[in-house]
C-alpha cells in the first residue's frame, strides 16, 4: 500500500496533484474506488482499505484517489461542483489505467464510464443532503436556532452552505440535488451481510464484510 | 410481544450503535438513547431517522424531532408506531 499522486483537473482548467492510496504492481487487473462522500467517507475507509487489500491478495491493483477538496486535498471543497469531481474521477481511472471502476455509497454518483463497474449500497443524492441538512438542523437546535430544510436550501443556492464542517457552494448544491449515477451492477448490503457501516455513529470495521466484498470484486473481475 | 416495528426499530439500532446481534433485544421502553449514549451526536441522530424513514417507509418531518422523542426506547417506538399506522 502506497500514496500516489495524479494530476487532478481544476475549476480554471490548470491541474493540481492529489494524493490516491494505491496497490499497484502494474497488474492487468486494476480497479478504481470512488470513496463514499463527506462524513461517511470516514466511516467507510476503513472497510475500503482492507477490500484493497484482499484484491491485492487476489492478484487484482485498486486505487483509492481523493475527491479535491477532500481528505487530503488542498483545494477548497467550496470551489467543487459534482461535475468536477466527475472529470477528476474520469482523470484519475485514465491516469492510474482503471480497467474497472467501483463507487461506494455516493461515490457511485461519481463513477466514470467506459468500463465495467460495480456500485456498493449506493446512496442516492437527494438523502445525503437531506441527512446532512437534518444533522445540521439538530445540532443548530441544540445552539437555541430554529432552521428549516427549505430555508437552508434557499440560503445554500443564494450564498452556499456549511453542513457538518463541509463548505458546499451554490453551484454545488444546485447540481447535487439532482445528481444521478451511471447505470452498474449493483452490490446491496443484503448481499454483504450485517449492518451497513456507514450507518454507525462510531466508525468501525468488519472483517467478514471485508471479505464478501472482496470476494465478489475479484471474481467479478476475473470473470 | 414484539411488533414488527419493535423488531425493525431494534435492527436500525443494532447497526447504527454497532451492537452484537441480540445486544438490542435487552432494549426496554426505559431504555435511554439520546443523551445516554455518547456515540449519538447530530450527525448519528439525522442518519439514524434517515435509515428509519427507508426501513419503516415513513417520513419524519424536522420539526417532528424533539429531545422527548429520542429520549428512550420506548418513546422512539411509540413515534415508529403511530408514524406507520398513519402511513
Amino acid at each position: 500500500m502506497t500514496p500516489a499522486t495524479w494530476p487532478c483537473p481544476t475549476a480554471d482548467g490548470a491541474r493540481a496533484e492529489e494524493y490516491a492510496l494505491c496497490f499497484d504492481s502494474g497488474r492487468a487487473h486494476r480497479l478504481l474506488i470512488v470513496p463514499a462522500l463527506f462524513d461517511e467517507a470516514n466511516r467507510m475507509r476503513r472497510l475500503t482499505v482492507e477490500v484493497m487489500r484482499r484484491l491485492d491478495g487476489a492478484g487484482i491493483d485498486s486505487m483509492l484517489p481523493d475527491l479535491p477538496g477532500c481528505n487530503e486535498s488542498l483545494q477548497p471543497l467550496e470551489a467543487q461542483t459534482p461535475t468536477l469531481w466527475r472529470a477528476a474521477m474520469a482523470e484519475a481511472a485514465a491516469h492510474f489505467r482503471a480497467s474497472h471502476v467501483l463507487g461506494i455509497r455516493g461515490g457511485s454518483l461519481l463513477t466514470p464510464t467506459g468500463m465495467q463497474s460495480w456500485h456498493y449500497a449506493p446512496a442516492r443524492a437527494p438523502i445525503i443532503l437531506r441527512q446532512m441538512i437534518r444533522a445540521r438542523i439538530l445540532s443548530s437546535r441544540e445552539a437555541g436556532v430554529t432552521e428549516t430544510y427549505d430555508g437552508l436550501i434557499d440560503q445554500g443556492m443564494e450564498s452556499g452552505l456549511n453542513l457538518a464542517g463541509f463548505a458546499l457552494s451554490p453551484d454545488f448544491i444546485d447540481e447535487f440535488q439532482h445528481l444521478t449515477g451511471q447505470v452498474s451492477k449493483v452490490i446491496e448490503q443484503d448481499t454483504i451481510g450485517g449492518g451497513g457501516l456507514w450507518l454507525r455513529a462510531d466508525p468501525g470495521e468488519d472483517r467478514e464484510q471485508a471479505d464478501a466484498l472482496a470476494a465478489i470484486l475479484a471474481i467479478g473481475i476475473k470473470a | 410481544m414484539q411488533t414488527d416495528t419493535d423488531q425493525l426499530l431494534r435492527r436500525i439500532l443494532t447497526d447504527v450503535l454497532g451492537l452484537k446481534a441480540g445486544q438490542a433485544d435487552g432494549f426496554t421502553a426505559e431504555t435511554g438513547l439520546f443523551g445516554h449514549l455518547p456515540e449519538l451526536d447530530s450527525m448519528a441522530v439525522a442518519g439514524l431517522l434517515t435509515e428509519m424513514e427507508d426501513r419503516l417507509d415513513i417520513m419524519i418531518e424536522d420539526d417532528e424531532i424533539d429531545g422527548e422523542l429520542l429520549e428512550t426506547y420506548g418513546s422512539l417506538l411509540v413515534f415508529a408506531e403511530a408514524k406507520r399506522a398513519a402511513a
